[in-house]
């Protein structure tokens, strides 16, 4: 161990921008962004599939407030949301006092809330696209088995919706990653807060924003072999068979 | 030998180039960070005022160059300084070795200490280590007050940094930070005489170890910009001597 942190000194030796200290930084920001990105997706999903599936009801009272809040947060700059909810919050009288304080204090969460909101937005409008794309054929046959509304769209439309959603979402999850970089405007040290850190410390443009957009191209591939990976499997029915 | 009269000649080319570039200013643009109260700040009214503005613009008609200024984010000012988006940075830089490096500075034409505030629950008299613990600071990105903050006490408290004062401030207000480390004339104006909660200031004022707290504000130039830095110098030399200086002065500190 302590070889390893003398091989790495001897590396850094006589660089001043990347020193232990700063790679520190940058590591904090890997955390904080991979954190911020992944938790924002999860909860993003989890919220847009029963929004979806209200968006393509028929009923206009159930779909038409799920397409006024899509067409509000895919409408406004992420970067906005993101102000109003961190520097709006604490204009709320006498929010300091309530239980939402010690969540909303934090910048990690505020900055959480805009990601999520914001990708649920996307993703709602993603999966909506696909459960209208689901075929009529199917539809028919579905009925035809006496199966009800909400048993067909368990089991018939949204798992091929699903499929046939993963390409576009695969880009919703590289766009947010991207998106991410707004979030050191509200202090917190991500990638992008870490390398406009060493930045401002160094004057060394340059250096610190080619060495964090090659962290970031890492990030992309990584995610977008993931979904390479996932559409060779759940699409593999769709390929021709080379026999 | 040979090789010592090329640099040499090489050298003096440059230096010829460079005082002939320099004669060709009459117009300066200048780069400035605002909002920064009330060194540089708008009026309710949109207007450019401050002590920076001010002393820039009678510095600049003293030299008899028109003077624009350029509005850069903190974070970014010397960079925008080496692009060639302004020629001169006049916005509370405190002279200091590392900038120095990177930077040539006039004289210096104002000396601020650096202090910190707190609302005036926070209780302790004194900041360091032990009542810092597990304390959330605000300081603005890329400052001198940054640096000292980083390196003093990082490993017991959180820093957050912030692009700009009024940033800061707002947070402050909002009970997000426990404590902030300023200029102490713009902890003044924006802290003290905040009508929204009670701050104090805590400890001294912090003007040592030079390393971080430097010689006081100096105007930026580029290294090679010497004429343009030495027209600066005599101007602010003449604007002491005749009293413009301290009239400027007074504006915005008072009499002290």
């Amino acid at each position: 161990m302590l070889d390893i942190s003398a091989w790495f000194n001897d590396l850094l030796a006589g660089n001043l921008i990347f020193t232990p200290t700063t790679l520190g930084y940058y590591w904090e920001g890997l955390v904080t962004t991979t954190q911020l990105v992944f938790l924002s997706l999860i909860a993003g999903l989890i919220l847009a599939v029963p929004l979806a599936i209200m968006r393509s009801s028929k009923r206009k009272w159930i779909s038409l407030p799920v397409y006024f809040y899509t067409y509000v947060f895919r409408g406004t700059p992420l970067l906005i949301q993101l102000y109003i909810i961190y520097y709006g919050v604490v204009f709320i009288d006498g929010i300091q006092e309530t239980f939402l304080w010690p969540v909303l204090r934090e910048a990690f969460y505020p900055a959480l809330i805009a990601f999520t909101l914001n990708t649920a937005a996307y993703t709602t409008e993603i999966f909506r696209g696909a459960i209208k794309a689901t075929s009529k054929g199917e539809i028919e046959a579905a009925r035809a088995y006496g199966m009800s509304q909400s048993l067909m769209m368990r089991r018939i439309i949204l798992p091929s919706a699903f499929r046939r959603a993963l390409p576009a979402y695969g880009n919703e999850v590289i766009f947010m990653l991207h998106a991410s970089a707004i979030a050191s405007v509200v202090t917190l040290m991500d990638l992008t807060g870490a390398a406009r850190f060493v930045y401002a410390r160094f004057y060394a443009p340059f250096d610190a924003f080619l060495f964090v957009a090659a962290i970031y191209l890492c990030l992309t591939f990584a995610i977008l072999y993931f979904f390479r990976f996932l559409e060779k499997k759940l699409l593999a029915h769709l390929r021709p068979q080379n026999t | 030998m040979k090789k010592l009269l090329t640099v040499s000649v090489l050298g003096l080319a440059i230096a010829a180039a460079s005082s002939a570039h320099a004669r060709d200013y009459d117009h300066v643009r200048i780069g400035v960070d605002v909002p920064y109260e009330p060194m540089e700040y708008r009026t309710a009214e949109g207007e450019l005022t401050g002590f920076d503005i001010d002393l820039g613009n009678a510095l600049c008609e003293r030299i008899g160059v028109t003077c624009e200024w350029v509005e850069q984010e903190w974070d970014g000012i010397i960079p925008g300084l080496m692009s060639r988006n302004y020629d001169a940075i006049m916005s509370s830089m405190t002279i200091n070795d590392e900038r120095r490096q990177q930077v040539l500075f006039s004289d210096p034409y104002i000396t601020m200490p650096s202090a910190w505030f707190a609302p005036s629950s926070l209780d302790i008299s004194e900041a360091n280590e032990e009542t810092l613990e597990g304390k959330t600071i605000g300081v603005q990105r890329g400052t001198l007050q940054d640096n000292y903050v980083t390196d003093n006490f990082s490993n017991v408290a959180s820093i957050s940094r912030y692009s700009t004062a009024d940033d800061m401030v707002l947070d402050m207000e909002a009970q997000r930070l426990d404590i902030v480390f300023l200029d102490f004339p713009i902890g003044q104006s924006t802290l003290l005489e905040s009508e929204e909660a009670e701050y104090v200031v805590v400890g001294e004022r912090i003007s040592e170890p030079k390393e971080y707290f430097g010689d006081g504000f100096g105007i930026a130039f580029r290294q090679r910009d010497e004429a343009l830095a030495e027209k600066f110098n005599e101007a602010l030399a003449e604007l002491q001597e005749d009293g413009t200086y301290d009239e400027i002065f007074t504006r915005y500190f008072g009499e002290e």
